[in-house]
C-alpha cells in the first residue's frame, strides 16, 4: 500500500493541482467524521463493514501525501508540511487526534451546555442527562465565601477592593517617593493589607460583628492565604538566597539548613505540624490563630523555594557585575540593593512566577486541617446528602476558576517581562 | 620627591596552591603612568586587581594612597572609591542607561547630589565624545562606545588612581583607536594610570614606565625609552621581538 501511496508523489510544478486534490480528499474525510460524530449519519454505509470505519483515515492519509512536499513556496502549505504532515506516520497521528477530537466533541458539548440545567435551585431541577450547573448556582457563595455569614459578605468584598486599591498606591506615587517603593510594598503595605483583613473580615470592633477565621472559607480563603503567603515569601527568600551566598559562614550555614530542611519536607506535614504540633509548644495562654499558623507555615515552606531560584539568578550574572560595582567603592547592600539584585530578579521572573502558581495551588491542602478554601468547599459540599453526586461539575468549576487565576498570573509575569527588558 | 601613591612590598599571591603573584615590589608615584606588559597568565591582571582589593593576597604589603590593604582595612569601600577601575569586558551594569552608569556611585557613595551628580557626568560622558548617547542603553552600543563609557564611569568618582585592565582586548581593531584616544587624553591630563595592555605603541606615547611581567614576576621595569631601546633581559627581549 506504501507503494501506491508513494506512486503519488507530487513535485514543484504539478503541486498546485495535487494540493487542490490532497485538500480535497482531506474534506472529504473530515466531513465524513463530522457527519457522523454530529448528524449520526454515516455517508459511506454503502462500504463492506470495517472499510467503512477506516474510510476517513485512508483518504485522509492519500490527501495528505498529495500535499507533502519539501519546499513549494507556498506559506500555509510548507507549514503544514513541517509540523504536521512531514511522513506518513505524523500524518496518520495527526487525523488520528483530529478524529479523536470531533469525535469527543458532540458528547462534552452536550453534556456541558446543551443537555445541562441551570434553572431551579434544588437537585430535583437536573433531571436530564448533561451537567447539573443548578448545583454551582446554588452553592457559588459558599464556594466563594465558605461559610462566612451570607449577610457579612459585603465585608469580604470591601476587603479586598480596599487592598487591591492600596496594591495600585506604587503607580500613582510622586517621583520623589518612589525610592521607598520597596519599603511600601515589603513592610508597609502588608501591615496595612493585615489590619485591613483583620478588621473588616474578623471584625470584632467598629460594631462589626466576629466572625472566627474557622467560618471562612471558599475562594476568598485561597485569595487570602495566596496573597499573604506570596508577599512575605518573596523577600524572605531574597534574605535566604544572598545569605546562601555569604561569606560569613555562620549565615551561610544558617540559610543552608534553612532552605534544605525545608525543601526536604513535605507541605502537608508541615500543615499538619503548624496545627496540631505547634500548639503544644507554646504556654497556655498564648494564643495564635489556625489560618495565621498556616500561612505563616506556607511562607516558611514557599521562601526556601523561593531562595533557590533566587539564588540562579544571582550566580547567573556574571562576576563582572560585582567588580564593578566593588570598584566604584559600593559596598556589599549598596552592590546588591543597585546593581546584582535588581539584574538577577529580572532574570528570575520566569522562575518566581513559576513558584507563585505552584504556592496558589497547593493552597487547597490546607483542607487537611480543616480550613476549607474552594477546593475544601467543594469536597464538603459534594459530601452534602442533599446534592450528592455531582462531584464533577464541582471540579470542574474550580479547575476553569484556578486555571483563570493561574493563567492571568503567568500573563502579568510575561508583562513584567517585557518591562524590564533593556538589553539587546 | 613625594612619598609614593602605591607601594608594594614582597607581595605574594595564591590561587589555591598556584603561585600567581611571586615577590612583587612597586612604587608608583602620583601622576605617573606605568604601563605592565607580559604574556598572558602572567599575573598582570592579578596585581592590579589586588591593587583595589578586588584580589586578595596572601603576603607582604600594599599601601594605597597611605591606607594599607589588608583583612583588617575596614573602609575598604573608601579606598576603592579613590581607585577607578576598567576591564576588559567594560561590565557595564546593562539595567541602567548611559547615565544612570555614570551617576550611579556618585550619588549613593560619594552622597553628590543627583543633578550634580549628572552635570559632572555628562562633563566626563563629553570629554569621551558620548554625550549624545547618555539616554541609551549599553546594550545599544558599539563595544568601543560601551568601554568610553566606563572610562567615564569610573571617572565620575574622581579617583586619584586609575587601573586599566587590558581595555582595549575586547575590541575591534576599529574601535582600539577611540578607546586609546580617550586614555591618552586623560593621561595628559595628569592622572595616575596603571595600563594592563598589549598596545606596545600606547606604551611608547604615554608610559613613564613599563614593566614586563612572566610568570608571576616582575622581570624587567625600566623608563619608557630605555625598555624599548635596551631591554635588559633575553625573555623581554623575545617578548618584544614578537610583539612588536
Amino acid at each position: 500500500m506504501i507503494q501506491t501511496i508513494n506512486f503519488l508523489k507530487p513535485n514543484r510544478d504539478n503541486i498546485k493541482n495535487y494540493s487542490i486534490i490532497g485538500s480535497f480528499l482531506v474534506l472529504v474525510s473530515l466531513i465524513d467524521v463530522i457527519s457522523n460524530a454530529f448528524l449520526k449519519i454515516n455517508l459511506t454505509s454503502f462500504l463492506p463493514g470495517s472499510l467503512t470505519t477506516l474510510f476517513p483515515l485512508i483518504i485522509g492519509l492519500i490527501g495528505l501525501n498529495m500535499m507533502r512536499i519539501d519546499y513549494s513556496g507556498n506559506k500555509t502549505l510548507d507549514l503544514l508540511n513541517k509540523n504536521i504532515n512531514t511522513n506518513n506516520f505524523n500524518a496518520l497521528l495527526t487525523l488520528l487526534i483530529l478524529f479523536s477530537i470531533i469525535k469527543a466533541l458532540p458528547q462534552s458539548l452536550s453534556w456541558m451546555i446543551l443537555d445541562a440545567t441551570i434553572s431551579g435551585d434544588s437537585k430535583d431541577a437536573c433531571t436530564g442527562t448533561g451537567a447539573c450547573w443548578t448545583y454551582i448556582k446554588v452553592w457559588f457563595r459558599r464556594f466563594m465565601y465558605g461559610m462566612y455569614p451570607n449577610e457579612f459578605h459585603w465585608r469580604i468584598n470591601t476587603a479586598f477592593i480596599l487592598v487591591i486599591a492600596l496594591g495600585f498606591v506604587g503607580y500613582f506615587m510622586k517621583e520623589n517617593l518612589k525610592k521607598y517603593l520597596a519599603l511600601y510594598y515589603v513592610i508597609i503595605y502588608p501591615v496595612i493589607a493585615y489590619l485591613v483583613i483583620y478588621y473588616l473580615i474578623s471584625g470584632g470592633s467598629f460594631g462589626l460583628q466576629w466572625v472566627e477565621t474557622g467560618a471562612w472559607g471558599g475562594l476568598s480563603l485561597t485569595f487570602i492565604v495566596s496573597f499573604f503567603c506570596l508577599i512575605f515569601c518573596f523577600p524572605l527568600g531574597m534574605i535566604f538566597a544572598l545569605g546562601r551566598r555569604s561569606n560569613l559562614p555562620a549565615i551561610k550555614y544558617i540559610s543552608i539548613c534553612y532552605i534544605e530542611f525545608w525543601r526536604g519536607v513535605p507541605l502537608i506535614t508541615v500543615l499538619f505540624m503548624s496545627s496540631v504540633m505547634f500548639p503544644m509548644f507554646l504556654p497556655e495562654d498564648f494564643f495564635m490563630d489556625k489560618l495565621v499558623r498556616v500561612i505563616i507555615a506556607i511562607t516558611l515552606f514557599e521562601a526556601a523555594y523561593c531562595a533557590e531560584v533566587i539564588r540562579g539568578g544571582l550566580q547567573s550574572l556574571p562576576r563582572g557585575q560585582y567588580d564593578a560595582a566593588k570598584s566604584l567603592g559600593m559596598g556589599y547592600w549598596k552592590m546588591h540593593i543597585f546593581v546584582i539584585l535588581p539584574q538577577a530578579l529580572k532574570l528570575v521572573i520566569p522562575g518566581i512566577a513559576n513558584t507563585f502558581l505552584a504556592l496558589v495551588k497547593d493552597t487547597p491542602l490546607i483542607f487537611v486541617v480543616g480550613l476549607a478554601e474552594l477546593a475544601g468547599m467543594l469536597a464538603l459540599a459534594k459530601t452534602n446528602p442533599k446534592w450528592l453526586g455531582f462531584a464533577m461539575e464541582g471540579y470542574i468549576f474550580a479547575s476553569i476558576v484556578f486555571w483563570i487565576i493561574c493563567y492571568a498570573m503567568s500573563k502579568y509575569s510575561y508583562n513584567l517581562e517585557a518591562k524590564y527588558k533593556t538589553e539587546r | 620627591m613625594s612619598d609614593p601613591i602605591i607601594k608594594i612590598q614582597n607581595m605574594n599571591k595564591w590561587f589555591g596552591d598556584f603561585q600567581v603573584l611571586k615577590n612583587i615590589n612597586l612604587e608608583v608615584e602620583a601622576n605617573k603612568k606605568i604601563v605592565v606588559c607580559g604574556p598572558s597568565g602572567s599575573g598582570k591582571s592579578t596585581l592590579i586587581r589586588c591593587i583595589n582589593r578586588l584580589e586578595e593576597h596572601q603576603e607582604g604589603d600594599i599601601i594605597v594612597d597611605g591606607n594599607e590593604l589588608s583583612e583588617k582595612t575596614k573602609d575598604i569601600e573608601k579606598i576603592r572609591a579613590e581607585v577607578g577601575m576598567v576591564f576588559q569586558q567594560f561590565n557595564l551594569f546593562p539595567h541602567l542607561s548611559i547615565l544612570d552608569n555614570c551617576t550611579l556611585a556618585p550619588i549613593w557613595v560619594k552622597k553628590m547630589p543627583k543633578k550634580e551628580a549628572q552635570e559632572l557626568a555628562l562633563d566626563q560622558l563629553k570629554k569621551v565624545q558620548i554625550d549624545d548617547q547618555a539616554n541609551k542603553f549599553p546594550g545599544q552600543l558599539s563595544g568601543g562606545q560601551q568601554q568610553r563609557c566606563a572610562i567615564a564611569r569610573a571617572l565620575c568618582m574622581q579617583p586619584k588612581i586609575m587601573l586599566f585592565d587590558e581595555p582595549t582586548s575586547a575590541l575591534d581593531p576599529e574601535m582600539i583607536k577611540e578607546v586609546l584616544d580617550a586614555m591618552v587624553s586623560l593621561a595628559k591630563g595628569g592622572m595616575t594610570m596603571i595600563v594592563v595592555t598589549h598596545e606596545m605603541g600606547f606604551a611608547k606615547e604615554v608610559a613613564d614606565e613599563v614593566i614586563f611581567m612572566d610568570e608571576g614576576m616582575i622581570i624587567e621595569k625600566a623608563d619608557t625609552k630605555e625598555f624599548f631601546a635596551n631591554p635588559k633581559s633575553d625573555r623581554t627581549k623575545l617578548f618584544l621581538s614578537q610583539i612588536l
